[in-house]
């Protein structure tokens, strides 16, 4: 086997490390990179992730760069030299053993706070929303003028979530049929919407603007269009929203009587 | 087939009598060798027909709503369009054939019926007649999952791992008819067939090897596929329950997974009572240890080849078995991550967080023996050898993604992106089915006495090598930036309109390694007719099965193996040749030793 065949494998093999890094490196460039994050706990997300990532690159470089570096040095066609007979070696087991269990424990550690924040530290206050995933659509429910969800003052909406910036706000989240999930990217926000269920979920927006709602739980055919938007705005712009939509609702129907919907029942 | 002078001191038992039938020699076989090549070739279709849905999967993504080229003719597309509820039958088709057609039954179907009574020196396997049927089980499971294709509806549209309550109400889903019970159906042959197999190996494996072939003495494509046969064993019951659960909820009106009360489509959802999470739990219970069935047999026939073409005994032997064991220890109680989202308590997501951190370790430390074992070596670049560097390579991308995933407040974001696609696609696609293609080209000249064409091997090597990178890595940036997978269409967000051209570059790769497949069944069909000889042992490896002619005849083995030493003993010092056959005694005086002793 020619010199110039291991040359052209180990090289081949010397690709993947360059051209995946220069993946990474080139991606944020073009806008393929991780959405503009508007939420409080979303930087300790965000850093987790960064922090994943510069170290299994490392890990990534450093090993596959010994992989074609073994593949250049040890080519047979280098020469008649006899294979290393060797077995293995104990020390370097219990290295490699240690310190990749070592720094596997260390990042499950450190990030059960993070976790702990979006998931289990429940703020008490009662729901700024419910939000009642549908095949295919947000139904929206916000506790009307006396600020209880499930009186007949209900204010109902499709798609068009709107919540106030800099404070926290929490969601009921429920699903009237199948699993759907509710996904604000910009928020950094995932929970599945279970049947059944209903499910808090909570976060504080740092900034007004209008984003994309995606349901990230394979649905059904129109899984793929079950787009919403949410608008982030300061607390008096959310009041006026909400007084404006109110009236609007009152204008086009008669005082809706107290929902007889069972999945919406509490 | 060649037959052969069955030697005197060749042990009796599990020899059937020589039949003479085509149908009892090609077809209702009971000789392990047939069984496995029935398998290989069987899998192999089933892989081709799941790359092609892959293809239409692509072609969606990278250009929805355009004219599907010929699978547009093939099935009645409105105008040549594909419909959003085709769209979710191929993924979820795809994604069943791939999973449970083809890389389980080619792992252990194919190349463990081939390789275990070959490589432990047996005959045969302990149950030949439950081998058999192991094979023909998985019939059932061909019609039940080929032809839902063709009932009104389509196949299953519910993903495959088939969450209720969209799988389990017919008003939720347009497959909902008879696509997802044949689908259910399908999914039980399937795990009759892999149960039957798997009480076979571990009894073979435990009770049938040749004198002095210990346990620390067996190659370690033996140790994954026992360590297999075992989670099998172990996980499968609680998956078939669980179908036979939703089987239930589907045609008998039970409620094991549909709560009280919910409307699907403005029709009430029967009585109601149960809970879909509990889906999930009895089917990531196997499914995920199947994910570990899905590459622990790679990796065992990866070391095998790795070591035979670095001419080098395995780096860390005992630590490699202890790291298998470790995984598929481990691999049971790592199921909630893939429901860190799902609403299970996020309390419990602590702990599967932190057993799931823990499962990366026995990876890595085999990734590290691995290039132990290429250290120092004299590499010898076969198509053989090039794919299994290039599963060891691209395992690390596979497993360093793992972590991301792990850490759930990372999770939250990239959970059913891209991220993960690439992840699954690294482990199995570029990681096991590398590590099956390296394993075809090594054993063809056992499997059929001729070798396959290295030089285009190694073009097929280096364009699915390049193409699958293509497709596939581009995957990791999608998911950084959310892309959601299972989508007929995401550009009409604006989170992810601009990402149309990258998906369409996926979308070439993604041809361009299909069309690299041909080179391979050319090769392939070619080599079976007019392939070089190859001898007995074409590798200059030390396995057992390599003392045996090519391909070996009913039976194995000229006589009895005896085995005295261990499996990876290549550039022994002190001796002339690079590699002593496990069969090669210490010295001429324990040879006559031994013979003396049978």
């Amino acid at each position: 086997m020619s010199r110039l065949a291991g040359i052209f494998w180990a090289l081949l093999f010397l690709a993947v490390p360059i051209l995946g890094v220069a993946t990474f490196a080139v991606a944020p460039g073009y806008g393929i990179w991780l959405p503009k994050d508007v939420s409080v706990h979303g930087a300790s997300i965000d850093s987790l992730f960064y922090f994943i990532l510069v170290l299994t690159g490392v890990v990534f470089v450093v090993t596959e760069g010994l992989l074609f570096w073994f593949l250049w040095k040890y080519d047979v066609a280098r020469g008649e030299r006899r294979a290393t007979y060797i077995q293995g070696s104990h020390t370097l087991e219990v290295v490699w053993t240690i310190i990749p269990a070592a720094t596997l424990l260390f990042i499950a550690i450190y990030q059960m706070n993070a976790w702990a924040d979006v998931k289990m530290r429940r703020p008490r206050m009662s729901p700024t929303v419910e939000v009642i995933a549908r095949q295919f659509e947000w139904r929206l429910r916000y506790p009307g003028r006396d600020g209880q969800l499930g009186t007949s003052d209900d204010l109902h909406l499709v798609n068009d979530l709107h919540l106030p910036t800099d404070e926290e706000v929490l969601v009921q989240l429920k699903s009237m049929d199948v699993l759907h999930s509710f996904f604000l990217p910009h928020v950094r926000i995932k929970q599945d919407a279970v049947p059944g269920m209903k499910i808090p979920v909570w976060f504080k927006a740092t900034e007004a603007g209008e984003f994309d709602i995606v349901c990230a739980e394979l649905c059904g055919w129109g899984h793929y269009k079950m787009k919403g938007r949410v608008t982030y705005e300061p607390r008096a712009a959310f009041d006026a929203w909400l007084e404006r939509k109110y009236a609007e609702q009152e204008a086009t129907q008669p005082q809706p009587e107290p929902t007889a919907d069972i999945a919406t029942n509490d | 087939m060649s037959t052969i002078v069955a030697p005197s001191h060749a042990p009796a038992a599990a020899h059937q009598p020589h039949a003479a039938g085509f149908l009892s020699t090609y077809v209702f076989s009971k000789d392990h060798k047939v069984i496995g090549l029935q398998f290989l070739f069987s899998t192999l279709l089933w892989f081709l027909i799941g790359g092609l849905l892959a293809l239409a999967v692509r072609w969606q993504i990278a250009w929805p709503w355009s004219d599907v080229p010929v699978v547009g003719k093939l099935f009645p597309l409105e105008g040549g369009q594909m419909p959003p509820e085709f769209y979710t039958m191929l993924f979820t088709m795809h994604a069943t054939v791939m999973i449970f057609l083809v890389i389980i039954p080619i792992l252990a179907g194919a190349f463990g019926n081939f390789l275990i009574p070959l490589m432990i020196g047996a005959d045969d396997m302990a149950f030949p007649t439950l081998n058999m049927l192991s094979y023909w089980f998985m019939w059932p499971a061909f019609i039940c999952f080929g032809a839902s294709f063709f009932v009104e509806g389509g196949a299953a549209a519910g993903g495959w791992t088939a969450y209720p309550t969209l799988s389990t109400n017919p008003a939720a889903a347009v497959s909902g008819g008879w696509g997802q019970t044949l689908w259910l159906l399908g999914l039980t042959f399937v795990g009759v067939s892999s149960m039957l197999g798997s009480v076979n190996y571990m009894t073979t494996i435990i009770l049938m090897r040749a004198p002095g072939m210990t346990m620390f003495r067996l190659p370690m494509t033996i140790w994954a596929m026992f360590i297999t046969a075992i989670l099998q064993a172990f996980a499968l019951p609680v998956l078939t329950a669980a179908g036979f659960m939703q089987l239930a909820d589907r045609v008998l009106g039970t409620g094991f997974f549909s709560p009280e009360g919910s409307i699907i489509n403005n029709t009430m959802n029967g009585v109601g009572g149960g809970q879909p999470l509990l889906w999930q739990h009895l089917f990531w219970f196997y499914s995920h240890p199947a994910v570990y069935i899905m590459i622990l047999p790679a990796m065992g026939m990866v070391s095998d080849i790795l070591t035979c073409f670095a001419r080098k005994p395995l780096f860390g032997y005992r630590p490699m078995v202890y790291s298998i064991a470790g995984i598929a220890g481990l691999g049971f109680i790592v199921w909630g991550h893939h429901m860190f989202m799902s609403g299970m308590n996020p309390a419990l997501g602590i702990t599967f967080m932190v057993a799931t951190m823990m499962i990366a370790l026995p990876s890595a430390v085999k990734t590290f023996n691995w290039l132990g074992t290429v250290w120092g070596g004299r590499v010898q670049f076969t198509t053989a050898m090039l794919f299994a560097l290039s599963f060891v390579s691209m395992f690390i991308i596979g497993g360093l993604s793992g972590i991301f995933m792990a850490a759930t407040p990372v999770d939250i974001f990239i959970h059913d992106t891209y991220f993960i696609v690439a992840h699954f696609h690294y482990v199995l696609f570029a990681g096991t089915a590398m590590g099956v293609f390296g394993a075809i080209y090594f054993w063809f000249p056992k499997m059929f006495g001729r070798t396959m064409n290295e030089s285009w091997g190694k073009v097929h090597f280096f364009l699915t090598f390049l193409f699958m990178n293509g497709t596939f890595f581009p995957m990791h940036i999608l998911g950084a930036v959310g892309f959601p997978r299972r989508y007929a269409d995401a550009y009409h967000y604006e989170t992810f309109h601009h990402l149309q051209p990258l998906n369409a570059f996926m979308t070439w790769c993604a041809i361009g390694m299909v069309a690299t497949q041909a080179i391979f069944a050319v090769n392939f069909f070619w080599s079976l007719f007019f392939g070089p000889k190859a001898g007995r042992n074409p590798w200059n490896a030390n396995g057992l099965e390599w003392t045996a002619p090519s391909p070996p005849g009913h039976g194995n083995f000229d006589y009895q193996p005896v085995v005295y030493r261990g499996p990876y003993e290549y550039s022994v010092p002190g001796v002339e040749k690079d590699h002593l056959m496990q069969t090669d005694p210490p010295n001429a005086a324990a040879a006559a030793a031994a013979l003396a002793a049978h």
